[in-house]
């Protein structure tokens, strides 16, 4: 039983080693492998799973484990392996069942690539790092996963990052944006997990292990709590707390959140799927589960002393906040997703950050359903504008209204109407849609951010409280947005008057997602909602409260409030109503209405507030000039011309020698200094020639001296 | 199995020799026998270190470790000086990265050396004893002249079968490290004055000038020089940039993969055990000279345009891991820190010695791969390609696991040497390890910023290079995949060599013991 776990990040593994060593020309068997593989490390995962589902209890007494010793440093020995505890039991529902839907819908969508095989090897090599990632036992191997995920997000933001002249279905600046933004992406999360890696290294270095139970156990968090260390600045700082925000910035890296959130949105470059799976339900999500993990570091310092739990709220409120205005004034439908993702991580880190461990994970896994499915959605769109635009072009129906516009096919301003022209699509879209605005009572999305709400208001936090609950509106009104610009009002574009419905592959996919958008969420109607509290009495708050409870949190089912409720279900309904007022009510152009309206600002949020430009003229410049700096020091200024310059005085000082030692001889003052001085300076000469041979003498002479020395 | 005991070092060692002198007395125009010759008779040292290393493993490692198959046979009776061999775990992992690498190296020479092919091969035979001999000698006289050996085959190698600016390359390379030779030539002297031995082992246990600091410092900064020369070391280090980027493609193998490590080596099995007091008291130095290493190293290549160059200042960022790895053991041993934990510093030696491996075998394929690039357009310049991956895929996935492994990716050899090597020194030498982490990042730019961004992705231009360029040839591919799959397997499952590593570095722990 307990080797199954390591079969479910082994065999994508083993899918991608086929796909890469022997199957890459045949697109059929290697889509084929990675699916089959993924829909065994489903089913397996679903098994195990329910068993934690269904006997909370047995498991988080003996979690599902395999331990392996892996290597032996110092004088300790590592042990590695897998565990399924109930947090990854959640992870273990949600994941590979994600993974199995958005390889599915792929198959329609990467149909005409001609990269099709290469897709599927680095979905599954994906596959492998997510699966092992919520797998690990301890810190190391989740590093070596956590990593993994980085490298393949790297390749596929990269996807379409290069092409040789026959490849027409991309285009130049296609190229150029796509490597660009794989750079960046690597790179900006590369700084968040190098700083995590201190972090891991100094837990390492102070508790002798990195395994959740051992690094994290009560004992050793005591010690962490109360040994301190200094730092400038701050003081003695409890070690808990310090290493608690270090690894707190690798989650800052990989789950986009502000200062490290911009490559997020230039990864949308890549393909569709890759951005509704890596960058919107799992691997993004990653750095909640790690702190999930990790919490009881965050959690360990009493209130007041504590300020890694403080440092998370912060991040994660003004993150919620800050994306969601960037959101607004976005075109690209990718873009809109990709800032409604780093805002709604960042909801979830600001409930990290007020103590909300269940309401956290809830909101996960409910963000995971419903992001994949406006990303899938969105998906489906780009496929039919690529393919309407195709049709009207054959046709030769000419542009009608874009002419200021170059065809895009993520761009909104070009789309419009499309719900008659794609209904399976629309309707699932906006299932998801309403389900990320919060719509009450129906949609998965109210359930999880308003169990965070909730507790924000109980707990008295009031800044994170309103912080969020500003966002909150503020995402109902983006997302009602992007409805009303893209399924409804009139075709804006040739484009959008051609775009149809997608295959069936794709369609099937949103259906199932569009169901779990809605309904997931019941599970965690908590037990005192008026009315429908006794359907599932907060099941799911009770599941991962069994988890909680064994971290040392205190999890108590929240009284019932109606004010924070009803300030939701206010601000979901305000912000939707605010953007049919804007978008729904009357046909609109290319320029966006708020734009007028909010002149300066809507520039700022249309420009990301500039971060990007921010940072290649201060970070990205001082390290091409610090670069630049070094090389000149050591090749033209400094080093190199010092090296030279030892030489030369070597050469120089040999022909002084000789000349010297010439005039003694003429001088006919011949003695055993000269005699000397005649060997050193033939001995510079030979630096001149180069005469190699002659260095070794010297060192068989050395050796001779030696025997010489030897003998007396 | 004695006699395995007996000679297997020996035979590994004079193998190549004799190898050689059988090529001197094939004919000059047997170009293609002399190929066959060379990569076949250096295919039974590769063997035997197999052998060896597995014979180790299974007999030694879990049991009384340390140093075994010595041979101790009296050499030059009026010095003292004996040819005396033996091996522990640190010197088998690096004797069977020499035996692959020039197994490597000359699979891959015979196919591309055009001329003057029987001196190319009998030099570079000479060189694999040289560098056996130094892994192997448990006497200073005799490592000295292996040293030496290793030193003019490479200069030869540079000087004739280098790219354009080879003769400059070749004497720098040659004047700079015989000045450090030299030091470390009267250092060695020093040693014997006061002890009256050559031996390593009885140096070891005599521990001379271990009451005058000033004494052993002078001592100390003798074999340093030559020693960190070698590595090199920042500031030492630019006779590097210039050697690697003229040398041939093996040339550049062989240097970066293995001369380099000769200097590390030194470290952990001359200047660490045999002067601790002193290896202790300067240990920050050579921490601080680690970490200038990495960073500045790193940066320097963010500047390159020479693919080459920069690999080259890659060696010298990379090789400052192995600094500070050892540097690190020697502050732990100094006392000076807060608490003495002689894990740390033995999960630092560890990474230092996993690095000298690591950086073999990943940086040996950088090299093989922009070498293979070189056959192709005849230039290393970065600037000039664009959307390999496209044209070259087979080419573009090895370099991506070379490129990855040398950045440090978890699951590829690199990461666990920086991560033993980081994990040591974060509990010494915190300051400074926090410094060195910045490295990290900055490899990371350049390899993906520089190489990858400009070779392999963007536009293929099809009209300059058209098919000009092609993907990896059967030889090619069969120089690669060893190392390829050395970085794989060491990064998923590193324990073997870890093991071997660790009874080494636990046991000059315990050897050089609790000080102070």
């Amino acid at each position: 039983m307990n080797g199954v776990l390591f079969l479910i990040p082994a065999l994508p593994f083993l899918a991608f080693v086929f796909i890469v060593l022997f199957t890459h020309q045949n697109r059929r068997v290697s889509a084929g492998l990675t699916i089959g593989a993924t829909a065994i490390a489903w089913l397996l995962g679903w098994y195990i799973a329910f068993q934690a589902f269904l006997n909370p209890d047995e498991v988080m007494e003996a979690p599902f484990r395999l331990t392996l010793p892996w290597f032996a440093g110092g004088y300790t020995v590592f042990y590695t392996g897998f565990q399924v505890d109930l947090l990854t039991a959640v992870m273990l529902f949600m994941v590979p069942f994600l993974c199995f839907l958005i390889f599915v819908y792929s198959l329609g969508y990467m149909e005409k690539d001609p990269r099709f095989s290469r897709f599927f090897a680095y979905l599954a090599l994906f596959a492998t790092g997510m699966l092992g990632f919520i797998l690990a036992d301890n810190l190391l191997l989740a590093f070596v996963f956590w990593e993994l995920m980085g490298v393949c997000s790297y390749l596929l933001i990269g996807f379409w990052a290069f092409r040789r002249p026959e490849e027409t279905h991309i285009d130049t600046a296609q190229v150029q944006r796509a490597r660009a933004a794989s750079l960046k992406a690597f790179l900006t999360t590369r700084v968040g997990d190098t700083i995590m890696l201190v972090g891991i290294l100094l837990l390492y270095a102070l508790t002798g292990s990195l395994r959740w139970d051992e690094a994290l156990s009560p004992t050793s968090l005591k010690a962490l709590a109360e040994q301190s260390t200094y730092i400038p600045f701050l003081g003695e700082v409890p070690w808990a707390t310090v290493l608690a925000v270090l690894i707190f910035w690798g989650a800052i890296g990989k789950s986009a959140q502000f200062p490290l959130h911009v490559w997020l949105p230039d990864a949308m470059e890549g393909p569709t799927p890759v951005s509704a799976l890596i960058h919107a339900a799992t691997m993004v999500s990653a750095g909640v589960y790690l702190i999930l993990r990790t919490f009881p570091l965050f959690y360990v310092v009493e209130e007041g002393a504590n300020g890694a739990m403080g440092f998370v709220a912060f991040i994660g409120a003004f993150t919620a906040l800050f994306a969601a205005t960037m959101g607004v004034a976005q075109f690209d439908i990718k873009r809109v997703l990709a800032y409604s993702t780093i805002s709604q991580l960042g909801y979830m880190f600001a409930a990290l950050g007020i103590g909300a461990y269940v309401a956290a994970a809830f909101h996960l896994l409910m963000h995971a359903f419903f992001k994949a499915l406006l990303f899938l959605g969105a998906g489906s769109v780009i496929h039919a504008m690529e393919h309407g635009h195709e049709h009207a072009h054959e046709h030769g129906h000419g542009h009608r209204t874009e002419e200021s516009l170059p065809f895009n096919p993520n761009d909104m301003r070009l789309m419009g109407g499309l719900f008659r022209r794609m209904p399976r699509t629309a309707w699932t879209f906006v299932a998801g849609g309403l389900s990320l605005a919060g719509f009450p009572l129906i949609t998965a999305g109210f359930w999880s951010k308003d169990e965070i709400l909730a507790e924000a208001w109980y707990t008295g936090h009031s800044v994170v409280f309103w912080t969020l609950a500003i966002a909150a509106f503020v995402t109902a009104f983006y997302t009602g947005r992007q409805i009303f610009l893209v399924f409804f009002g009139e075709p804006r574009s040739a484009a959008a008057q051609h775009a149809t419905e997608s295959p069936t592959t794709m369609t099937l996919p949103l259906v199932i997602l569009a169901f779990f958008a809605v309904a997931a969420g019941w599970v965690g109607i908590p037990e005192a909602f008026p009315g429908l509290g006794a359907v599932v009495r907060g099941w799911f708050q009770r599941f991962l409260g069994v988890q909680a409870e064994a971290l040392g949190l205190h999890v108590e089912a929240l009284p019932f409030e109606p004010a924070p409720v009803l300030i939701s279900v206010a601000m979901a309904l305000g912000g939707l109503g605010a953007s049919w007022l804007v978008y729904g009510r009357r046909p609109i152009g290319v320029t966006d209405p708020l734009q007028g309206a909010l002149g300066g600002l809507w520039m700022a949020w249309h420009r990301k507030y500039w971060v990007d430009e921010l940072y290649q003229a201060t970070v990205v410049a001082f390290a091409r000039w610090l670069s630049q700096v070094a090389y000149r020091f050591d090749d033209a200024w400094v080093i190199d011309p010092l090296v030279d310059g030892v030489g030369r005085f070597g050469r120089w000082l040999g022909a002084r020698v000789r000349r010297f030692i010439d005039e003694q001889i003429i001088d006919r003052a011949v003695n055993g200094t000269a005699w000397l001085s005649n060997l050193v300076g033939e001995w510079f000469r030979q630096i001149q020639t180069g005469q190699v041979q002659n260095y070794l003498l010297a060192v068989l002479a050395a050796v001779t001296v030696l025997l010489v020395l030897g003998l007396f | 199995m004695a006699w395995f005991e007996q000679w297997v070092l020996t035979v590994i060692l004079f193998w190549p020799l004799l190898a050689a002198l059988v090529i001197l007395w094939l004919p000059k125009t047997a170009e293609d026998r002399i190929r066959r010759f060379a990569v076949w008779s250096s295919v039974v040292p590769l063997v035997l270190s197999v052998l060896l290393g597995w014979d180790y493993y299974t007999r030694f490692l879990n049991g009384q470790g340390g140093i075994q198959y010595e041979v101790k046979v009296t050499w030059i009776p009026q010095l003292n000086a004996a040819y005396h061999l033996g091996v522990d775990g640190l010197s088998i992992p690096l004797i069977f990265l020499t035996s692959l690498l020039t197994t490597l190296s000359l699979y891959y020479s015979a196919r591309v050396i055009r001329y003057r092919v029987k001196e190319y091969f009998f030099l570079f035979l000479i060189l694999q004893t040289g560098m056996y001999g130094v892994f192997m000698a448990l006497d200073l006289v005799l490592f000295y002249v292996f040293w030496e050996v290793g030193l003019v085959p490479m200069y030869f190698l540079i000087g004739i079968w280098g790219h354009d600016n080879r003769e400059y390359a070749a004497i720098k390379f040659f004047l700079y490290t015989l000045v450090g030779s030299v030091a470390m030539l009267l250092a060695f002297l020093a040693l014997y004055f006061a002890a009256g031995t050559f031996d390593i082992l009885e140096l070891m246990e005599k521990r001379p000038y271990e009451d005058n600091i000033w004494a052993a410092s002078l001592v100390f900064f003798g074999i340093f020089l030559g020693l960190a020369i070698k590595v090199p070391s920042w500031p030492f280090h630019t006779w590097l940039p210039d050697a690697h980027t003229e040398a041939p493609t093996a040339g550049s193998v062989i240097l970066a993969g293995i001369l380099l490590k000769l200097g590390a080596y030194g470290f952990l099995r001359i200047l660490l055990p045999i002067l601790p007091t002193a290896f202790a008291y300067w240990g920050y130095l050579i921490v601080a000279l680690g970490v200038i290493s990495i960073v500045y190293g790193a940066f320097v290549c963010m500047a390159q345009t020479n693919v080459k160059r920069l690999i080259a200042y890659s060696s010298v960022s990379h090789m400052g891991y192995v600094l500070l790895g050892v540097g690190a053991a020697g502050v732990a041993l100094s006392g000076q820190v807060s608490f003495f934990d002689r894990n740390s510093a033995a999960l630092a030696m560890d990474g230092a010695m996993l690095q000298m491996f690591n950086h073999g075998i990943i940086t040996g394929a950088l090299f093989f791969l922009a070498g293979i690039l070189y056959e192709r357009a005849h230039t290393f310049d970065l600037r000039q390609f664009g959307g390999l991956s496209s044209k070259t895929p087979y080419f573009y996935g090895l370099f991506m696991v070379a490129g990855f492994a040398a950045l440090g990716l978890p699951g590829l050899a690199g990461f666990w040497s920086e991560f033993f090597v980081f994990r040591g020194a974060f509990d010494i030498v915190r300051v400074w390890a926090a410094v060195g982490v910045i490295g990290i990042v900055v490899t990371a730019a350049y390899i993906l910023w520089r190489v990858v961004m400009n070779v392999f992705l963007g536009e293929y231009d099809e009209a300059r290079w058209g098919d000009k360029i092609w993907d990896l040839t059967g030889f090619e591919k069969a120089t690669l995949w060893p190392l390829v799959a050395l970085m794989v397997f060491i990064g998923v499952y590193p324990t073997p060599l870890v093991n071997f590593f660790n009874r080494a570095a636990v046991e000059i722990l315990n050897q050089v013991g609790y000080m102070f």
